[in-house]
């Protein structure tokens, strides 16, 4: 059952055509990737679901309903959560503020919600009283995910979570995703990571300069020519 | 010349109460620059208009000074209520008129968009009260005026004069203060507004209406603004249509001063700013021949010009405290 969809979306950034007809859909409970290198339309295309950026043409679905055009907090509302490109955290806030805003809309964070994060990252658990803007990268990278959970989405967005990570981080935070799926949450994830992303994934995309090329399961793609020559970096 | 301590004490006394005055305007600016980066130049405007709109209310009221003390205690009451509850809605109204359609528009635009409305509602004073000073509805009996608390209440015998104009400053701003602390740092929307001044974008992302949360900052700002038109009112004996552009620019510099955007660094620089003032009009010229109040804002905008040289983001700086 498709959670959601995507038609002939366009969007733009100011004057750039960065979204030129992307469709995809994403079923309840799946693990869907979209892959591409620098530029491609990735992170547009989770801002174009989030509602931070409305489309200019096509329509998003969101369990069948279109959402074009509502604004981010009422897409949060809605039970879609992101962790943005960059991270985001609020740095004057600690760690714990940070992850109470994560359940703004859901009213009161839920302290069961709060042991489950602190389970999945101990490391949080332990900087729970320190700001955030102080936090090592991969300490906010696990905050903008802790802090998206929070939310209890249906819908989770992740923007390049392993952006800057050492390896053996980014293994632990893709563990998690795993997880969180396995829980119920449907992903779409977005990666430059494309091996570690196909890996989990159920299906990917693939994107480039604001088109759709490729689609296929995550196993398939992993084994496309095209995609182990231009994101694999293989000869 | 020997130190006048009793001078200096004296000083110190108006210094304080000015400063809390100017704390009002000042956290208006800050609070507003901490959402939308925007120095709201009409803000001085929309105290001026408290004040105005306070002038206007007694008048119609009849309450006077000869009225029953209790009728005096609530009208003053019910004129500082209505007056912020003004100013917080012209605030408001200012930012849906004039900002909001600019929120995206490069930063200058809104910049002077506030100029513009900072003009037009010199010019509505002018029409509203005259282009003269103007001496507000007497309602403060004639023998509270210079009250002095220290001998009527203490029995000290001492020439410092601690008025009941004084404690009044005192007694309306600090709860104020307090109250807009305890909003920003304990309510749901006080919290929106601090994660919206750290990261929209991110705020959004939560839930979070971010043009709600804005609208709130000015309606904030504005409320207490107009407090400090009712106050300045009465604690100068004095309203004029440019009475807000003085205030404001001295509040302005006393929020850059503490730290734009940084709520404790705006009560911080509105009492350096208040003592500066304080000083400067009265202390100094015991000691410099020549000097006074013409030299205060001078003063004023040396101090603004050498935090932007040394310190620009202010006494707080901007990592150390929670801005708003």
């Amino acid at each position: 059952m498709t959670m959601l969809e995507l038609r002939d979306v366009h969007s733009f950034y100011g004057h750039i055509h960065a979204l030129k007809g992307i469709s995809i859909n994403v079923d309840r409970g799946e693990i869907v990737t979209l892959i591409g290198s620098n530029g491609a339309g990735k992170s547009t295309t989770l801002k174009t679901i989030s509602g931070l950026l409305s489309p200019k043409n096509g329509e998003v679905l969101l369990d069948g309903k279109s959402i074009n055009g509502v604004p981010a907090h009422k897409v949060a509302a809605l039970g879609v959560a992101q962790s943005p490109e960059g991270r985001r955290v609020f740095p004057r806030m600690t760690v714990v503020e940070n992850l109470n805003m994560g359940a703004f809309s859901r009213g009161k964070p839920d302290p069961a919600d709060l042991a489950r994060v602190y389970d999945l990252f101990p490391r949080l658990k332990e900087r729970s009283s320190q700001k955030a803007g102080t936090l090592s990268g991969g300490e906010q990278q696990m905050l903008a995910i802790g802090r998206a959970l929070m939310a209890r989405p249906t819908v989770l967005l992740l923007d390049e979570p392993s952006m800057g990570l050492a390896p053996i981080l980014v293994e632990t935070i893709f563990g998690v995703v795993k997880d969180i799926n396995a829980q119920g949450t449907t992903v779409l994830l977005v990666e430059q990571n494309a091996l570690m992303a196909l890996a989990i994934a159920h299906r990917g995309y693939v994107l480039q300069t604001g088109q759709i090329v490729l689609a296929d399961t995550g196993q398939a793609l992993l084994k496309n020519e095209t995609v182990r020559k231009a994101y694999l970096g293989e000869e | 010349m020997e130190f006048n301590g009793t001078l200096f004490v004296q000083y110190l006394i108006i210094g304080i109460a000015t400063g809390a005055l100017i704390a009002l305007i000042a956290l208006g600016y800050t609070l507003v620059y901490g959402i939308i980066e925007l120095i709201n130049f009409a803000h001085g405007e929309v105290m001026m208009m408290g004040a105005f709109f306070s002038i206007s209310l007694i008048a119609l009221s009849g309450v006077s000074a000869d009225s029953a003390g209790a009728a005096i205690i609530g009208m003053l009451l019910l004129t500082l209520v209505l007056a912020m509850a003004f100013s917080a809605l012209l605030n408001f109204a200012i930012d849906r008129i004039a900002y909001k359609p600019l929120r995206n528009a490069p930063r200058l635009a809104p910049l002077i968009a506030a100029i513009g409305m900072s003009f037009i509602l010199q010019n509505i004073g002018i029409y509203w009260q005259g282009s003269n000073p103007v001496r507000p509805p007497s309602i403060i009996p004639l023998e509270y005026r210079s009250y002095n608390i220290l001998n009527e209440w203490f029995a000290l015998d001492t020439t410092i004069r601690f008025r009941l104009l004084d404690l009044f400053v005192l007694v309306t701003t600090i709860p104020l203060l307090i109250g807009l602390t305890w909003f920003v740092y304990r309510t749901r929307i006080g919290t929106a507004m601090r994660a919206t001044a750290q990261d929209r974008e991110a705020a959004a992302l939560m839930g979070i209406d971010v043009n709600r949360t804005i609208g709130t900052a000015f309606l904030l700002g504005g409320g207490l603004a107009g407090a400090a038109g009712l106050i300045a009112l009465y604690y100068n004996d004095n309203g004029w249509y440019r009475m807000g552009f003085r205030y404001g620019l001295f509040a302005f510099t006393a929020a850059v001063l503490g730290g734009i955007g940084n709520l404790t660094g705006a009560v911080v620089g509105s009492l350096c700013i208040g003592l500066i003032w304080s000083m400067s009009d009265g202390f100094m010229k015991q000691y410099v021949s020549g000097w006074g109040a013409q030299w205060t804002p001078s003063v004023i905008f040396g101090v603004l010009v050498l935090v932007m040289v040394f310190r620009p983001s202010g006494l707080l700086g901007e990592q150390t405290v929670d801005k708003v």
